[in-house]
């Protein structure tokens, strides 16, 4: 046993110092407040998704009957998120512009947002959505602090008005903010809010079953407990009499 | 009623040996009564294995092998079929779960010499089931069709170009094409689902049939069978059945308790199980920024970048990659220690075995991450550490100062 002890100090003397390494760098992200239990906040997101984001991308994994998840009927559905009458409940979310048009519009074709908060992170959508400024240098005349020189333009600016990227000296060292220059239509608390219960919905339809997979786990769990209690006290009874 | 099934049971006892097959293999196979916690991967191995047949079946029936459907009949399966996310977590997470369970069976191998004399066959036999395991997972890995599938893929049989004369032919042979294509994810299906398993099912029942032929090894490293009563029955060892079974089920039960816990609340778990850039759909056209295998391939990758290039040519890293997975093989003869089991050898061996174990596990971490100058030469002292644990063993097993080995196990 000693040996085994040893081992795994030194295995993680190594690990320690490399795992010190690898956290860093990069942008810092803001924490998304998420709350999947949030039917409300889900259906808003689920609004504010459809009616801004399909109009150039598309989810083409994800059915809009689906969102009888998130507590919406058929008729919600057909009529809170507006729906054509070509389009079914059933049919997967497809985006309003062909991705032809997108393409020859922005240069890259819109990708797909189905599992986007699965490859991006949650943390990095709710920044990014917030993180759009004004620049004439770009044929967009948008940019990203998140995303810079990203080819969407930004379809939200009505929402939250206009930021610009405020730079300023401080001591040899370069500070970068953003800063509201004209107010949108929505406060700014309420833009995060809204921007939460979009990047909420996007957690939701990257993974619909995460809605039910952790109750299942404790269920599964919880059967799995009563198995090892009743098999450990067998072993015991059959290993009784060994010596 | 008894009398019925007895009657059964006699009935095709005279057409089949089903009563001496159960005695020689359960009831009556003698397993050493010392074994400890390192001695329940074996059988969880086998655990994960009939998981990983049953989900893949289930997952074959809704997947589509084709460059065109293959990512989108996967969130198919996410979405629309019938609990089939709970396979795909399942098959995934068993993925990793697998090479979990086989590093620590291996490890308790290289802890108590199971490899030794008689046992050679056996270890190799395991070996072969290593790597067939190996190329099962790459081929697998494959077929979600994400961006990390394909350049993984692709990275991976790249390296097969580099060797010398026949590399370019040999790469076009595994991909079917010039680049990762339909016919590559083709292959690399019937490959993972029918041919692979295949094999490994066979080589699986070979690792059995070679164990109960030799008896297992226990974490005292002496022979069982060199004392038996008037039976000629092992004095230390007793029936596999009842007492493993029940035992191994209590193991079993643990084990599924954790890898149901991956299962339902972090199948991802923090991308090391299903890497981000994976629920991106493959493009040819857009390389990657940070291209890293999966994690149980990173030792060996961090190997291969160590190594540095010879005339512009990645083919020595390429030796050295594949050098650093056979070296496993030549273990029963490279050891020369006087006993098996690491509670009697001397301090060297255990100083060695300590540093092996740092320099896997380092260089897995190394094989994550980009390759920078400074983790460039930390995976080189690494690997220099892990090809002398192998090349110096002769050497250091010889000087070793070992303690008396037991006449007998010792308590459990």
């Amino acid at each position: 046993m000693n040996a085994i002890k040893k081992v795994c100090m030194l295995v993680l003397l190594a690990v320690l110092p490399v795992l010190a390494i690898a956290s860093g760098a990069g942008v810092q992200l803001d924490k998304a407040p998420l709350n999947l239990q949030d039917q409300a906040s889900l259906q808003r997101g689920a609004k504010l998704f459809t009616s801004r984001c399909l109009a150039c991308h598309a989810a083409a994994y994800m059915r809009y009957n689906r969102l009888h998840d998130i507590g919406m009927s058929d008729e919600q559905i057909k009529t809170e998120l507006e729906l054509p009458d070509d389009v079914k409940v059933g049919s997967t979310m497809q985006a309003a512009m062909d991705a032809n048009s997108a393409k020859l519009a922005y240069g890259v074709a819109p990708p797909d947002l189905s599992v986007i908060a699965r490859s991006r992170s949650a943390d990095w959508l709710y920044s990014y959505l917030r993180s759009f400024y004004a620049d004439e240098s770009r044929s967009v005349a948008w940019n990203n602090t998140v995303f810079p020189n990203v080819g969407m333009p930004f379809v939200l600016a009505d929402l939250q008005g206009e930021q610009v990227l405020a730079v300023e000296q401080h001591e040899g060292h370069e500070t970068r903010k953003l800063v509201l220059k004209t107010p949108g239509t929505m406060q700014p608390a309420e833009y995060d809010g809204a921007i939460a219960d979009l990047t909420n919905y996007m957690v939701y339809m990257g993974e619909p079953a995460k809605l039910v997979r952790y109750k299942i786990g404790w269920i599964v769990l919880g059967f799995l407990f009563i198995l090892f209690l009743l098999l450990y006290s067998l072993k015991k009874e059959i290993w009784k009499d060994l010596h | 009623m008894m009398n019925l099934i007895s009657k059964l049971i006699g009935w095709i006892d005279a057409r089949f040996p089903l009563v001496s097959t159960w005695k020689a293999h359960a009831s009556e196979y003698y397993a050493p009564k010392n074994f400890n916690f390192w001695y329940f991967f074996g059988s969880l191995a086998l655990l994960v294995l009939v998981i990983q047949i049953v989900s893949g079946i289930f997952l074959t029936m809704n997947y589509k092998p084709d460059a065109l459907f293959a990512f989108a009949s996967v969130e198919y399966i996410m979405r629309d079929v019938q609990w089939g996310w709970i396979l795909r977590y399942i098959h995934s997470t068993g993925a990793s779960m697998f090479f979990v369970v086989i590093y620590l069976h291996m490890f308790r191998g290289l802890m108590y010499g199971s490899y030794r004399q008689p046992r050679e066959l056996l270890w190799i036999i395991g070996m072969i089931i290593y790597l067939a395991l190996m190329g099962e997972a790459f081929m697998g890995y494959l077929l979600p069709w994400g961006q990390m599938s394909f350049w993984g893929a692709q990275v991976i049989v790249n390296l097969f170009s580099s060797v010398p004369f026949i590399g370019h032919d040999l790469a076009i042979l595994i991909r079917g094409d010039f680049v990762v294509s339909d016919v590559t994810l083709n292959r690399f299906f019937a490959l993972h689902v029918v041919a692979i398993p295949l094999v490994l099912v066979l080589i699986v029942v070979a690792h059995l049939v070679a164990l109960h032929e030799v008896g297992s090894n226990n974490p005292d490293g002496v022979e069982i069978k060199k004392h038996k009563d008037a039976n000629g029955h092992p004095l230390d060892g007793i029936p596999f059945h009842p007492y493993y079974t029940v035992k191994d089920g209590v193991g079993a039960v643990v084990f599924l308790m954790i890898f149901c816990a991956i299962v339902f609340f972090a199948p991802e778990m923090g991308g090391y199980f299903l890497e981000d850039n994976n629920f991106v759909p493959a493009n040819s056209m857009k390389t990657p920024e940070h291209i890293a295998p999966v994690w149980y391939f990173t030792p060996y990758y961090a190997i291969l970048r160590a190594v540095p290039p010879l005339f512009g040519s990645q083919f020595p890293g390429v030796v050295a990659m594949g050098v650093a997975t056979v070296a496993f093989f030549f273990l029963p003869w490279l050891d020369r220690g006087k006993v098996k089991s690491i509670r009697y050898r001397g301090p060297i061996y255990k100083v060695f075995l300590a540093a092996f174990v740092v320099s896997f596990v380092g260089l897995g971490w190394l094989g994550l991450l980009p390759a920078t100058p400074t983790y460039t030469l930390i995976s080189r002292i690494l690997a220099v550490v892990y090809f002398a644990f192998f090349i110096l063993m002769p050497w250091y097993t010889t000087i070793d100062k070992c303690k008396p080995e037991p006449d007998r196990v010792t308590s459990k």
